[in-house]
C-alpha cells in the first residue's frame, strides 16, 4: 500500500503489530509439530502454551480453559454447535453467531434492542423466564456500531434463570479491557486479527466444568476439544498481541479522542451518529450522510485512499442492508447512508483530519456548501 | 560437516516452511494487512487478490478449478467437513460411509459422529500391505452409500491407495469420493478428473507451507453439495465462514508452486534415500518393513523391530533422532498404532515400529548417521531384552 492511504477498518482487520509480527516470524522457523513427543514438538509445544498463558492473563482466565481455534467464526459455531440448550441471542450479535443459531436443532430465540442498539434488558427477562436453561450469546462489543452491551448484567439475569452464558468478545481486545470474571460468563470468543495478532487464529474460552461437544473431531489436541494440528506461529502471535493488548487499551482515550473530534466535525455538517446514546467502544463510529448512499461514499473514500466500510467485511462485497441498524429501528433510508469508520492504534490526527476534508467534501458536492452548517 | 542433531525424521508430523513460502507470506504481515473480504477498499482488494491468486496455485497443483477450492483451517477440518458435510446434505436419501480402518483419526471420528446421528459406517480392512482390496470395496457399497473416503498416501506407513481404481468403482456406482491427500499432496502427481475425485482434503504444513490452512476440493461438475459445518459471513460460497487468514493462504499457493517443480525429482532422491535408509536398519535381526514394499511414498518408512520398544528405542535416541511411533495426534496416547493393528501386525511388532520420515532437508550424511545410529541401538536394546529375558 502506498504511504498516503490511510487505514480507518481496523474492526475488520488491523495491522499486525511488531511484538506479534516477530512472534510469528520466530515461530514460523519452528519445524515441530505441538503434538509430537520428541524434542522438535516439545519446542513447538512450548510456545503455544506461553501464548495459552498470555491470552488467558489478558482475559482473566487460566489456561486450561483456552482453547485455540481458527478464529471468531469457528469459536462462535463451536459453541452454538457444541451445546445442546435453546439459544437466546440479541438482534445484533455478529453473522456467525445468528446463521449459526436459525440452523441449531435447538432452536433461537432473538432478544430486540433498544434505539441505542443495547439489548432490551426487560425483554430477555421474560425469554429467559419462558425458556428455562438456554443458552443465552450476547456480544460485547457491537462490530458495526461499536455499542457495548451490559454483558454482566445480562449474564447475571440469565444465571439466575439457569441458563449458560456465552460472549462473542471479538470486538473487545485492545480497545476496552475484556475480564471474563467481570463479565460473569461461561464461554468468551476472542480472535487475534482484530487487536494486532495474525489472522486464522482465535480461541475460545471454557470456563472449567463447561463441557462442550466438540465440533471438530479427529485427534486429541486443546484436551479434545478441538481437533486438528495447532496453528503454531498464529498462536505465537496471538499470544505476543494478548501480552500487548493492555498498552494498545491505553491507547483508548487518545483515539477517543480522535474519534469524538471526527464525529463532531461530520455531524455539525448533518451525520447522525447511530448508537451514540450508548456506551460505545472508544474507535468505532457508524455515521450516516444524509442522501448518498453507503456505497458511494465508500466508494468516492477509496478513490481518495481512504479504507472505510459499510459494515461487517464478510462474504459479498455488496453493501446490503445492516441487520445491526434495522435492529435498532433505524429506517431503511438512513440505514443505507450508514458507514463505519474504525480507528485503531496506527491512526493520527493526520488521518482523522484528511477523513473530515474528504467526507465534507463529498457532502457539500451533494448538499452544497450552503447547507454545510446544520439549522439549530 | 556437523550434523544438526537431533535429526528430523518426523516429515509426515509436519514440514519445515520453505523459505519461498515464507518470502510470499512476509508482505502480508507487515503492510498487505488488509481482510480479503473488505473488498470495498484497496487494502481488501489486494489481499482479495492474493488469496484467488494463492487458490488457482492449488487448484494447479491437483488438476481443479480454482472455484473448486475452499479455504479451511487444516486438513482435520476439511476431512470434518467432507465426510460430515456430504453425508449431512444427503442424509435424507442415503445414509451409509464406507472408509477403512487406516484412516486417519479424523476421518474415522467424523464417522463415528455420523454414525451416533443415524447413519450406517462400515469400515473395511486392509491387505497385509495396508492396500485396500478393490473387490471388498465394491462389495461394501449398497444404493444407500452417499461417500467412500479413502486416504491417499498413508501418514502412518507411507502406503499409496489406487485412487484412479477406486475413484473409477465410486463414479461407476453412483457413489461421491472423498480423500485425504494431506500426505500425498505436493509429493505424488494428483489430478482430480483422472482419478475420479469428488472431494479432496489438503494440508499445507504437510508440503511445506504454513500451519494453520489447508483446502478442500470440491467438485463442481457433477455439482457436489455440502451441508457446512460453520455458519457466519458466507465466506467461501457458503461452505466455510470466516475471514480468510490472507498470509496464510498465500503461503500454502505459494508451496503448491513450488511442490510441483520439485515433485518428481524430490520423489528420485528419496527413493534412493529409501534404499540406504532401509538397508541400514533392515540389517537388525527380526527387522521388517511395514506396509507395501513397492507402492508407498519413499519419505516413508515403518519399520519392526519385535521384541524392541519403540519408544524406549526413541527415549534413547532423542539426542540423535526426531522420530515418531505414528500419528502425532494420537502420539501422548500409549495404545499401539490401530493401522499397524489393522495390517494384522502382531502387537510384539507393533510395539516396536517407528515411522522414519525423510523429506527435502534431508541429506545423505543424515540418512547414514540415523540408519547407523537406530541399527547400532536397536542392536543394544535387544541384547538387553536378551539378557533380561535370559
Amino acid at each position: 500500500m502506498t504511504a498516503s492511504r490511510i487505514y480507518l477498518d481496523h474492526n475488520a482487520t488491523t495491522p499486525v503489530s511488531a511484538a506479534a509480527r516477530a512472534a510469528v516470524t520466530e515461530a514460523l522457523d519452528l519445524l515441530g509439530n505441538p503434538s509430537s513427543v520428541h524434542r522438535p514438538g516439545a519446542a513447538a509445544r512450548q510456545v503455544i502454551e506461553r501464548a495459552r498463558e498470555q491470552v488467558a492473563a489478558m482475559v482473566g482466565a487460566q489456561p486450561a480453559e483456552i482453547v485455540f481455534t481458527s478464529g471468531g467464526t469457528e469459536a462462535n459455531n463451536c459453541v452454538l454447535w457444541g451445546i445442546d440448550r435453546h439459544i437466546i441471542v440479541s438482534a445484533v450479535e455478529h453473522d456467525s453467531v445468528l446463521a449459526a443459531a436459525q440452523r441449531t436443532p435447538r432452536g433461537a430465540t432473538t432478544v430486540p434492542v433498544d434505539a441505542a442498539g443495547v439489548i432490551d434488558l426487560g425483554a430477555l427477562q421474560h425469554v429467559l423466564n419462558t425458556n428455562e436453561g438456554a443458552l443465552l450469546s450476547l456480544m460485547l462489543a457491537n462490530n458495526e456500531t461499536g455499542v457495548v452491551q451490559p454483558v454482566r448484567e445480562a449474564a447475571a439475569m440469565a444465571h439466575a434463570a439457569g441458563a449458560m452464558v456465552h460472549c462473542d468478545a471479538v470486538q473487545g481486545p485492545g480497545k476496552i479491557s475484556v475480564d471474563i470474571a467481570a463479565l460473569g460468563v461461561d464461554l468468551l470468543t476472542l480472535s487475534a486479527h482484530k487487536f494486532g495478532g495474525p489472522m486464522g487464529v482465535g480461541a475460545l474460552v471454557v470456563r472449567t466444568g463447561v463441557v462442550l461437544s466438540p465440533s471438530q473431531v479427529g485427534g486429541g489436541q486443546e484436551g479434545y476439544r478441538r481437533a486438528g494440528t495447532q496453528n503454531v506461529p498464529g498462536i505465537a502471535g496471538f499470544g505476543a498481541a494478548a501480552a500487548g493488548s493492555s498498552d494498545a487499551a491505553a491507547d483508548a482515550s487518545r483515539i477517543a479522542g480522535l474519534r469524538d473530534r471526527l464525529e463532531a466535525a461530520c455531524t455539525e455538517c448533518g451525520a447522525e451518529v447511530m448508537g451514540a446514546g450508548a456506551p460505545r467502544l472508544p474507535n468505532t463510529s457508524c455515521l450516516t450522510m444524509p442522501g448518498i448512499s453507503s456505497e458511494t461514499q465508500i466508494m468516492a473514500l477509496d478513490l481518495d485512499g481512504i479504507a472505510v466500510s459499510a459494515g461487517a467485511a464478510c462474504s459479498s462485497g455488496k453493501v446490503g442492508p445492516s441487520h445491526v441498524l434495522a435492529a435498532m429501528g433505524v429506517a431503511p433510508d438512513l440505514a443505507a447512508t450508514a458507514i463505519r469508520v474504525s480507528l485503531g492504534r496506527t491512526t493520527t490526527e493526520a488521518d482523522v483530519a484528511r477523513f473530515i476534508s474528504a467526507w465534507s467534501a463529498l457532502y457539500q458536492r451533494k448538499h452544497g456548501a450552503a447547507t454545510t452548517r446544520r439549522a439549530s | 560437516m556437523t550434523l544438526h542433531r537431533p535429526v528430523y525424521c518426523d516429515y509426515q508430523a509436519t514440514t519445515p516452511l520453505d523459505p519461498g513460502a515464507y518470502d510470499a507470506m512476509r508482505p502480508f504481515l507487515e503492510d498487505r494487512f488488509g481482510n480479503p473480504h473488505s473488498v470495498q477498499h484497496a487494502y481488501g482488494r489486494d489481499a482479495e487478490t492474493a488469496v484467488e491468486s494463492a487458490r488457482a496455485e492449488i487448484a494447479a497443483l491437483l488438476g481443479a478449478d480454482p472455484r473448486e477450492i475452499i479455504f479451511t483451517s487444516g486438513a482435520t477440518e476439511s476431512n470434518n467437513l467432507a465426510i460430515k458435510g456430504a453425508a449431512r446434505f444427503t442424509g435424507n436419501r442415503r445414509r451409509h460411509i464406507v472408509t477403512v480402518a487406516t484412516e486417519h483419526k479424523c476421518v474415522l471420528e467424523s464417522a463415528y459422529a455420523l454414525e451416533r446421528e443415524g447413519f450406517t459406517v462400515t469400515v473395511l480392512p486392509v491387505q497385509p500391505s495396508g492396500l485396500l482390496d478393490l473387490e471388498t470395496l465394491s462389495a461394501a457399497l449398497t444404493d444407500d452409500t452417499v461417500l467412500v473416503s479413502v486416504m491417499g498416501v498413508n501418514n502412518e506407513i507411507g502406503v499409496i491407495q489406487p485412487l484412479a481404481e477406486i475413484g473409477g468403482l465410486c463414479r461407476a456406482r453412483g457413489v461421491l469420493f472423498h480423500t485425504d491427500c494431506a500426505q500425498a499432496a505436493g509429493k505424488i502427481p494428483l489430478d482430480v478428473d483422472a482419478m475420479a475425485i469428488d472431494l479432496m482434503s489438503l494440508s499445507s504444513h504437510k508440503m511445506y507451507g504454513p500451519k494453520g490452512i489447508g483446502a478442500l476440493y470440491v467438485r463442481r461438475r457433477p455439482r457436489v453439495r455440502l451441508e457446512p459445518l460453520m455458519s457466519g459471513g458466507g465466506q467461501e460460497r457458503g461452505l466455510r465462514s470466516g475471514t480468510l487468514p490472507a498470509f496464510l493462504c498465500v503461503g500454502f499457493g505459494a508451496a503448491c508452486t513450488i511442490a510441483s517443480g520439485v515433485m518428481d525429482d524430490e520423489r528420485d532422491r528419496l527413493a534412493g534415500f529409501a534404499e540406504r535408509l532401509k538397508s541400514l536398519v533392515l540389517a537388525v535381526p527380526g527387522a521388517h518393513l511395514n506396509g507395501d514394499p513397492v507402492r508407498r511414498w519413499p519419505g516413508n518408512l515403518n519399520v519392526a523391530f519385535p521384541g524392541i520398544d519403540a519408544e524406549a528405542l526413541l527415549v534413547a535416541l532423542a539426542d540423535d533422532i526426531a522420530a515418531s511411533t505414528g500419528s502425532a495426534c494420537t502420539s501422548a496416547s500409549v495404545e499401539p498404532s490401530y493401522v499397524l493393528g489393522a495390517l494384522g501386525l502382531d502387537t510384539v511388532s507393533a510395539a516396536g515400529s517407528i515411522r522414519l520420515g525423510l523429506g527435502r532437508q534431508t541429506t545423505r550424511e543424515e540418512v547414514d548417521f540415523v540408519g547407523a545410529r537406530i541399527a547400532a541401538m536397536a542392536r543394544e536394546l535387544r541384547a538387553t531384552v536378551e539378557v533380561s529375558a535370559a
